[in-house]
């Protein structure tokens, strides 16, 4: 359907970096966004040094209610709220950007490849990703996590290998495009080989849009870990934000009354999916509003990109 | 004549996937490193003797060629194999928790796709104004929510009010056709009201994007010209076109909808396939829990089908 669209006279290249920063500026939402993900990241990662309490140690009673101590009381161990959640957003940020990484790494590459080379490798990567495409990723999820076991790390494998569909069909797509640049064709006229063209003008023309990219992944591998520690098939041994939920459920917190048990986490995590959602958004958006849609896509279920559906962009 | 060569290549390829996903399935619980069936032969305390009985019983002495043959063979006649849990079919399991799960993922989707569009619409017509802001907002809040969270919070809000768990009052002896449905659809409000909020904000938030689209459109300028209401234009003009991609996307969510009922059937403990897969989880009943992956597969693919012969419908213009 793009092709009906009257296309908007584009933006030259050489502003897109200074598109992000710009939209930064301008846009609420980014900032806020931004802002949500700093704070989280920054108590995540000084969580060993501003942690009110350890991790392991009762300081009150079970489900101890909120207090000046404990600005949002006690879990069922009797453990400082305030401290899980530090902790819990670590672990979960953890699994959040190692999962993401596995994905970009694949769906990256793929999508370079097969855009930069089209034809036959095109064909074959874009069928192979069109069936990763179809496949349920929170049942399959659990069926591996029940297989192999819960893991931290099997946790990150599998949500890294499900989620990269969508890295690369955008990534193909702006490969194709950037491959037809006019500089692309004389870097290859003068002689450059292929690694070349893709190290030095392909993959710096991509990289913006594969981080906006990243971030919406970031949210959806933390989603996805939170469901499965929902389903006792978390990692029994790390403190996931998707744990502390589980954890304050299977010990009736909200029979007992305790709602500042449960509350809080999964705030948390809708903050760090909004936080992401937000960021995500408004750099796609920024880079490439062609793709306006695509970003909805975090979720359990991925939608495709609405314009441009598969060979069409 | 390209319209007939492109409903016969989405079918192939929904039929390959389908085949894909058969013998993923196959593979991921018969070459996996410990998994199910090699643990089952592996009994505490087990004689060779018994040993090789169980082997020969789920047929593990055979080669995985044979094994691979067999599955195939059995899954054409629908034979799924038997629960490990209840020791019925897992088709008739499968069929049951089908029939428990479908009313209440239509009934939240439903619910969504009035509210988002409805919401979605507003929002792009009412660009710039606090309205937008607020219904994407909101929209976005409900997105960013974890399913099971949400189900959990409404819990909070409406125990006592309403029944939070299962899907009948197990007390209710012979109840009339009359006290049977109020009991039904009191249980059923809370499980379709989180399945709806989670889906109503991500239906806004799309139905807001295609409208902006669609309004920025040549025609709808042409149609303010002429001077039309704007009531008019947005129903007669603008949705339309706007729910062209809206209805497509409607379809391919459906099936990871099934797929995502999983949480919400936990945490209501709606005996739906969701929770009968949580179930399989719990108590390792591998044979159920491979049905039930194939099956939500399946579906998935179906409406993935199904999406790209309805968008062809609206939009005869793709033929990729």
């Amino acid at each position: 359907m793009s092709s009906v669209l009257i296309e908007a006279p584009t933006a030259p290249v050489l502003t897109r970096r200074g598109a992000v920063l710009r939209m930064l500026r301008r846009n609420p939402a980014a900032l806020i966004g931004s802002t949500i993900l700093l704070v989280i990241a920054f108590c995540a990662v000084f969580a060993p040094l501003i942690a009110p309490y350890g991790l392991h140690t009762q300081v009150g009673p079970v489900f101890g209610r909120p207090s000046w101590k404990h600005p949002v009381g006690l879990d069922d161990g009797g453990i400082d709220m305030v401290t899980l959640l530090m902790w819990g957003a670590r672990v979960s940020l953890i699994v959040g950007f190692a999962a993401t990484f596995v994905s970009m790494a694949i769906g990256g590459t793929v999508g370079v490849l097969a855009g930069y080379f089209g034809g036959k490798v095109d064909t074959i990567l874009m069928r192979i990703t069109d069936y990763f495409l179809v496949i349920p990723d929170v049942p399959l999820m659990i069926v591996v996590a029940a297989i192999w076991g819960p893991s931290l790390f099997h946790i990150v494998i599998v949500i890294g290998i499900l989620l990269w569909t969508g890295t690369a069909r955008v990534i193909r797509a702006q490969v194709k495009s950037v491959r037809e640049r006019v500089y692309v064709k004389r870097a290859r006229a003068l002689g450059a080989g292929h690694l070349r063209i893709v190290v030095r003008h392909v993959l710096p023309q991509v990289a913006p849009l594969l981080i906006a990219n990243t971030v919406l992944t970031v949210a959806v591998a933390i989603f996805d870990e939170t469901a499965l520690s929902f389903l006792g098939l978390g990692d029994p041994s790390r403190t996931s934000l998707g744990k502390v939920i589980e954890n304050a459920f299977e010990r009736a917190a909200i029979s007992s009354g305790a709602w500042w048990a449960i509350v809080p986490p999964g705030a948390l995590v809708a903050l760090i999916i909004l936080g992401c959602s937000l960021v995500g958004g408004s750099m796609e958006d920024a880079l490439n509003p062609r793709l306006r849609v695509a970003h909805l896509s975090a979720r359990t279920f991925r939608l495709r990109p609405l314009v441009g559906r598969g060979d069409a962009l | 004549m390209r319209g007939a060569d492109y409903v016969i290549k989405r079918t192939a390829f929904a039929l390959v996937t389908v085949f894909v996903a058969v013998t993923l399935n196959f593979a991921l619980f018969r070459l996996a490193p410990g998994s199910a069936v090699t643990d089952l032969s592996r009994v505490p305390h087990a004689t060779p003797e018994l040993r090789q009985a169980l082997k020969k019983q789920f047929g593990l002495d055979k080669s995985k060629g044979a094994q691979y043959v067999i599955y195939l063979k059995q899954l054409v006649h629908g034979n799924l194999g038997v629960s490990f849990a209840n020791e019925q079919p897992v088709s008739t399991n499968l069929r049951v928790a089908l029939i428990n799960t479908l009313p209440m993922v239509l009934l939240g989707t439903l619910f969504a796709i009035i509210i988002g569009t409805l919401t979605g619409v507003i929002a792009a017509w009412r660009r710039g104004t606090p309205t937008e802001a607020l219904t994407v907002t909101s929209a976005l809040g409900f997105y960013s929510m974890p399913t099971h969270w949400l189900g959990l919070m409404l819990i909070i809000i409406f125990a006592g009010t309403l029944p939070t768990g299962g899907m009948t009052n197990e007390f209710l002896i012979n109840p009339s056709f009359w006290t049977h449905f109020r009991d039904l659809a009191a249980h059923i409000t809370l499980p379709s009201l989180t399945l709806g909020l989670v889906l109503y904000g991500e239906y806004t938030l799309i139905v807001r994007s295609a409208m902006l689209e669609t309004l920025g459109e040549d025609y709808i300028l042409t149609a303010r010209a002429k001077g039309l209401k704007p009531w008019t234009i947005v129903r007669r003009h603008a949705l339309r076109n706007a729910m062209l991609p809206v209805a497509t996307l409607v379809a391919l969510s459906l099936g990871y909808i099934v797929a995502g009922a999983i949480l919400i059937e936990t945490v209501f403990s709606w005996p739906g396939i969701g929770r009968a897969v949580y179930d399989a989880v719990l108590q390792r009943d591998y044979p159920m829990l491979q049905g039930a992956f194939l099956l939500l597969t399946i579906s998935v693919v179906f409406f993935n089908l199904v999406a790209d012969l309805l968008y062809f419908k609206l939009d005869p213009r793709i033929t990729e």
